[in-house]
């Protein structure tokens, strides 16, 4: 069922953990809560499942006002990051739980289901202590799901799992949404876990969704410095319009002449208005500035000297330092190495113009990047 | 870094010093966990089993104090003790039983309160749960005295409620009066109990995760299921620790029935209180304590085993 938030907002005593917020959550969809500690998202989460009251808003359940609604009667269930499980139930009543406390008599029939579901069948005795992390993770989805809720919530599900069994679980949670089709709600600080689970990702930061879309819109077009720097990892150069064209905006980044298209600039266009111009680092290319004869005409160009590239066998990083921005990285496949491009090499880097976004520069440049989204 | 030595052949270079210092290492942990019992076993060496073997054989000896005391076997002391001393026995267990059942009743709410509620009080809270035990049991319980006086503030506000109509009915007073009634025994036990039902009840629900309410609340479960089928269970660890810091203390207690009791609601400490000064029958008194011991340790072992507390967490 969709789930509308409106004007959702939650306040601890002088802290604003989530400030008013619009949200829909379309029906069926694998909807992603992405951002660094702190952001809200957590607080966002516990607000659908009635954890937390919010301080002004309210929360829609299809056409139903849930906002008074407590935990325990909404259609709602939620995996827990430490998972929560309860020590003193086995794995079978774990799992029984929530249909006992609605009063079903006989839960034999779809706790056997579901033990098969998650595969534990043959762990249906144990206590949850006697369980690996991946396994009390799975009764934890289990515990959820049994209940057939209108939205599952996950907060935070795999942090506590290591990086194998992490992609392992992704899969198996996406395959589990596909088959039972309800909407899933995942609140995780790992960019690469959204982008590979969910359809929809909105970005939190400080407390409000900074862009929310499919994961290759926000990749490829993202609309603040935020989002540029915390999904993968952007280089931001430092422009001034020269002429706002109606489809194009011609910049100026040092000596260097870049072109934006208009949809692509998230800020006013005006010549002489201040503007980062963006690119992702494996949109550029890099030519030694010996041969940039060979460079096809129409293609964004910037100088400059690499300073360092790691080989890292399907491709090579390289970082650059250009005089239109300092330590500007490249990722290049690689298919023919040029041998030549070495450090202290200068170089010429180009990419296709409709890769350029353009981002407001009244923005913190380093929003986002390591210090900042830790 | 120890570990690769230990594990690891030494490059032969190297075999000479390196062998004789792992010696050393390995042994130390063995010997440790007997060098930390030592002073507590000495303890109980010199004061529990020495004085218990000394009072079992004295439980068994005749003669008197003129004459001196010999070892008989006279097993019929334990007989006659029983039979003598029944009701002393039975009205101790009572009492402790309800002083017990009172203090989980008054101390579960507060310990529940103190652990999930209290917040940057909690440690506040903790301290006033402890503080009765900056003055002497034997001064409390003498305040209780005189908060229990014909004339203090209990006994008029109890009149005024008319609610010693009622304590006498069921039992507990007698003759409009607290004072020297087995309701003023009860209270003085439970007041001074209180804190050992409230301190192990606290750490074990203070050890619960939070998060397992929540789940238990978004797994459809109203507030009081909540309590019941999460809360309490993983609390039992708590209860049976304290009920059983209670029961057994409250049961061998004399001060409570001397101080605030008469000789109608002497439990089995006062009577042998009495056989070890006043009569000076020791043979009696030691055959009294044994069986005490033994009517506790089966009652604990019953209980127990009923509440399986091996199978919680």
């Amino acid at each position: 069922m969709t789930i509308t938030l409106s004007q959702v907002s939650k306040v601890f005593g002088d802290f604003t953990a989530v400030h008013p917020l619009d949200l829909t959550i379309p029906e069926g969809s694998f909807f992603a809560l992405l951002g660094a500690s702190g952001c809200g998202k957590t607080t966002t989460l516990r607000m659908i499942a009635g954890l937390e009251d919010p301080s002004s808003g309210s929360v829609l359940l299809g056409d139903q006002d849930i906002t008074a609604l407590p935990p325990h009667k909404r259609p709602v269930n939620t995996v827990f990051q430490s998972y929560a499980l309860f020590p003193h139930l086995d794995v079978y009543e774990n799992i029984a739980f929530g249909l006992r406390r609605q009063g079903v008599k006989s839960v034999a029939g779809k706790v056997d289901e579901m033990l098969d579901l998650v595969e534990l069948g043959p762990m249906a005795r144990r206590k949850p202590r006697q369980l690996s992390g991946g396994q009390q993770q799975r009764v934890a989805v289990a515990r959820a799901l049994i209940n057939r809720p209108q939205v599952l919530l996950l907060d935070e599900p795999l942090g506590a799992l290591d990086l194998k069994l992490r992609r392992q679980m992704q899969l198996e949670l996406k395959r589990i949404q596909t088959d039972v089709g309800i909407t899933f709600v995942h609140v995780t600080h790992d960019q690469e876990e959204a982008m590979t689970m969910a359809d929809q990702v909105a970005v939190m930061y400080g407390g409000r969704v900074e862009q929310l879309g499919a994961p290759a819109e926000l990749y490829e077009n993202p609309r603040t410095t935020f989002v540029a720097n915390f999904l993968g990892t952007s280089n931001l150069i430092e422009a001034e319009v020269v002429d706002a064209g109606s489809d194009h905006a011609l910049l100026k980044a040092a000596d260097s002449k870049l072109r934006l298209p208009t949809e692509r600039a998230h800020t006013t266009l005006r010549a002489g208005d201040r503007i980062l111009a963006g690119v992702r680092p494996e949109k550029i290319s890099l030519t030694l500035a010996a041969d940039e004869g060979t460079i096809p005409e129409g293609r964004n160009r910037v100088p400059g000297t690499i300073t360092d590239a790691s080989f890292l066998g399907v491709s090579t990083q390289y970082v650059v330092n250009s005089p239109a921005g300092p330590e500007l990285a490249v990722y290049e496949q690689n298919v023919e190495r040029d041998s030549r491009l070495i450090p202290g090499a200068d170089v010429v880097l180009h990419w296709n113009p409709a890769h350029t976004f353009g981002l407001d520069s009244a923005q913190a440049i380093d929003a986002g990047t390591g210090e900042d989204a830790a | 870094m120890s570990p690769a030595l230990t594990t690891a052949p030494p490059p032969p270079g190297a075999a000479a010093p390196a062998e004789a210092p792992p010696a050393a290492p390995e042994r130390r942990p063995r010997l440790t966990p007997y060098w930390l019992l030592l002073p507590a076993g000495i303890w109980l060496a010199v004061f529990f089993v020495a004085p218990l073997f000394y009072q079992a054989s004295t439980s068994v000896q005749t003669g008197s104090l003129e004459e001196g005391y010999q070892v008989t076997w006279h097993f019929a002391t334990y007989w006659e003790a029983l039979q003598d001393y029944g009701p002393h026995f039975l009205r101790s267990f009572l009492y402790a039983a309800v002083a017990t059942a009172l203090c989980l009743l008054i101390g579960y709410p507060l310990a529940y309160m103190i652990a999930f509620r209290a917040g940057r009080w909690r440690g506040l809270l903790l301290v006033m749960v402890i503080a009765p035990f900056f003055t002497s049991f034997l001064i409390r319980t003498l305040a209780w005295k005189s908060i229990l006086s014909d004339s203090g503030p209990v006994v008029s506000a109890l009149n005024s409620l008319h609610l010693l109509d009622v304590t006498s009915w069921l039992g507990l007073t007698a003759d409009d009066r607290v004072l020297a009634t087995p309701l003023a025994v009860i209270c003085g036990l439970t007041y001074n109990f209180l804190p050992f039902m409230v301190l192990p009840l606290y750490s074990s629900l203070e050890r619960i995760d939070p998060a397992l309410h929540e789940a238990s609340r978004d797994l459809y479960a109203k507030p009081s299921t909540t309590f019941r089928r999460v809360t309490f269970p993983l609390s039992l660890p708590g209860v049976v620790a304290g009920t059983l810091l209670t029961f057994i203390p409250a049961s061998g207690d004399y001060i409570n029935a001397q101080l605030l009791g008469s000789p109608r609601e002497q439990m089995v400490g006062n009577a042998i209180q009495k056989q070890f000064l006043n009569v000076l029958d020791y043979p009696t008194a030691a055959a009294m304590s044994f069986i005490l011991m033994a009517l506790i340790l089966v009652m604990v072992t019953l209980y127990m085993r009923r509440a399986g507390t091996e199978d919680l967490v």
